[in-house]
């Protein structure tokens, strides 16, 4: 299917005598934001260490822009679970990270990065360590570090799960006009119900582990999604709806060990 | 102030007991004792910091050479820890004349003796240091199609930094005393030997004027790996400022 960004088949994974993931399928088209919502320990972030090459699939198939996947190297960029900014580099460097294993020269990609910060709230930082920066600036640094891959995806591992409350709904906010605006194409771990109904076009919810999919929504309102009192509205029947699959699943599945 | 307090009652304690200057002087006697002798002392120290520095940067070196090899191969990682660890249970007391008597009175026995006491502490701590990085970075490397090459030079390296200092100040307090002993089992010239003459000429005073240019020769290599760490690692303070 044109259009189709990646695409998982039926994907298992066992760590050891663990199941992980127990035939996971699903796929984002081109400029979507897709969300992956499940609780803790799921096998989320496990999904997207597949996707990077970091391990390998028991079983399965995962095809990127149509063509299936192998080696390094492949045509998506990974923001991980908390920052993983080094705390030895300055935030340039951190954001230039990517340019400099492919080989740019320090200052070329210095040059190439520093027009980028206003957008992303970080100018007059680039000199500072991760340590003096705030929560929120630290993530969209991550961010940043990101999007300079100019991938055709984003994997973006809960990338406000550490942010407090306030701070969180902003950065949202912030996502999604950056989204629309730089026509990204994003596949969104979170276990936050309202974070996914806000950012997503599409939903799937994971059971807990090993992990399936257990439904997948779709996300109809309007956007920007502002906050207008209708959409707020429209928005919390659908985070119900998706707060029970989530709990009656779970209390089905019995507690977990 | 601690050691201003000792001083004090050291210096009390040796003049109010009528305790012989030959068994414990006072400090002020060690001190003027130390003046009168300063160029024989100076003269003793010079060797002593030479061997202490040429068996230090030898260890630095042979520890972060192994480090890396270590790092790349699990299996050599298995084979040479325990002989490391075996290495630091051997007396250096019955080492050092060993080493004396195998590679005579010059500065290679020295060398050694400092390397073989300051080496394990630097490649325990660099090798921990490489296993701290976050996993994390170390996949988002991955993800970026970093060689195992990249990932060690940009991730694991700088992780094992705040590991290698602390190993570093451990070690460097080990090194003046393991070529003073080096000297003590045999050299023509050092703070070792003068310390052993000294002793056999009754002066307990000069002992503590060597043992006293030791200490400060300590405190002075202490001081600078401080300063090499504030400079190496700018960053370290503000992590400390947010941990408070
Ligand atoms: N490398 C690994 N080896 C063994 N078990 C792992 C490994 N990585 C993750 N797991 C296990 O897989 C399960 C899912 O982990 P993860 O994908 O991180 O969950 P989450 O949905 O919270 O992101 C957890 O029980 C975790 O302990
Ligand atoms: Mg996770």
């Amino acid at each position: 299917m044109s259009g189709m960004r990646l695409q998982l088949e039926d994907i298992r994974k066992n760590f050891g005598e663990t199941a992980v993931l127990d035939g996971v399928s699903l796929h984002v088209r081109e400029g979507e934001f897709v969300s992956i919502l499940g609780p803790s320990g799921a096998g989320k972030s496990t999904l997207f260490q597949l996707l990077t090459g970091a391990e390998h699939a028991d079983g399965g198939a995962i095809s990127v822009n149509g063509a299936s996947v192998s080696g390094q190297n492949r045509d998506l960029a990974f923001m991980p679970q908390r920052d993983a900014l080094m705390p030895w580099r300055s935030i340039l460097d951190n954001v230039t990270l990517w340019l400099e294993v492919q080989g740019m020269t320090r200052k070329a990609a210095r040059a190439k990065v520093t027009p980028l910060l206003g957008e992303f709230g970080l100018a007059g930082f680039e000199n500072h360590y991760p340590a003096q920066l705030s929560g929120g600036m630290r993530q969209r640094a991550a961010l940043l570090r990101t999007v300079v891959q100019e991938r055709s995806l984003l994997l973006l591992d809960e990338p406000f799960g550490a942010l407090d409350a306030l701070t969180r709904t902003s950065m949202q906010r912030w996502l999604e006009v950056m989204w629309k605006r730089h026509r990204w194409t994003a596949l969104l771990i979170t276990h936050d119900v309202r974070e996914a109904v806000f950012l997503s076009d599409r939903i799937y919810v994971l059971s807990a582990r090993p992990a399936r999919v257990l439904h997948e929504f779709q996300i109809p309102l309007p956007r920007p999604r502002d906050g207008s009192a209708k959409g707020l509205q429209e928005a919390s029947a659908i985070e119900a709806a998706v707060l029970e699959t989530l709990l009656i699943r779970e209390q089905a599945g019995g507690p977990h060990p | 102030m601690a050691i201003a307090g000792l001083l004090l009652a050291w210096q009390l304690y040796a003049e109010l007991s009528g305790i012989s200057p030959t068994t414990l002087p006072s400090p002020w006697r060690v001190a003027q004792q130390a003046w009168i002798h300063k160029t024989a002392l100076y003269d003793n120290a010079l060797p002593t910091v030479r061997a202490t520095l040429f068996g230090f940067a030898c260890s630095l070196m042979t520890a972060f050479l192994l480090s890396i090899l270590m790092d790349f191969s699990r299996p050599l990682r298995r084979a040479l820890f325990p002989v490391f660890i075996i290495s630091q249970t051997l007396p250096l007391v019955a080492i050092a004349p060993l080493v004396v008597l195998w590679f005579g009175f010059g500065l290679v026995p020295k060398i050694m003796l400092v390397a073989l006491v300051t080496f394990f502490p630097m490649l325990v701590a660099l090798v921990q240091g490489y296993e701290a990085t976050e996993k994390e970075i170390a996949q988002l490397l991955q993800s970026m199609g970093a060689s195992r090459w990249r990932v060690f030079w940009l991730a694991r390296l700088p992780s094992a930094l705040p590991f290698f200092f602390a190993g570093l100040r451990i070690s460097i307090t080990y090194a003046v005393v393991g070529a003073i002993f080096a000297e003590y089992a045999g050299a023509a010239k050092g703070l070792g030997i003068y310390i052993l003459n000294a002793k056999n000429n009754f002066r307990p005073d000069l002992v503590l004027a060597a043992v006293g240019v030791s200490a400060t020769l300590t405190l002075v290599l202490f001081g600078i790996t401080v300063l090499v760490q504030r400079l190496a690692m700018p960053w370290h303070r503000f992590e400390r400022e947010q941990a408070r």
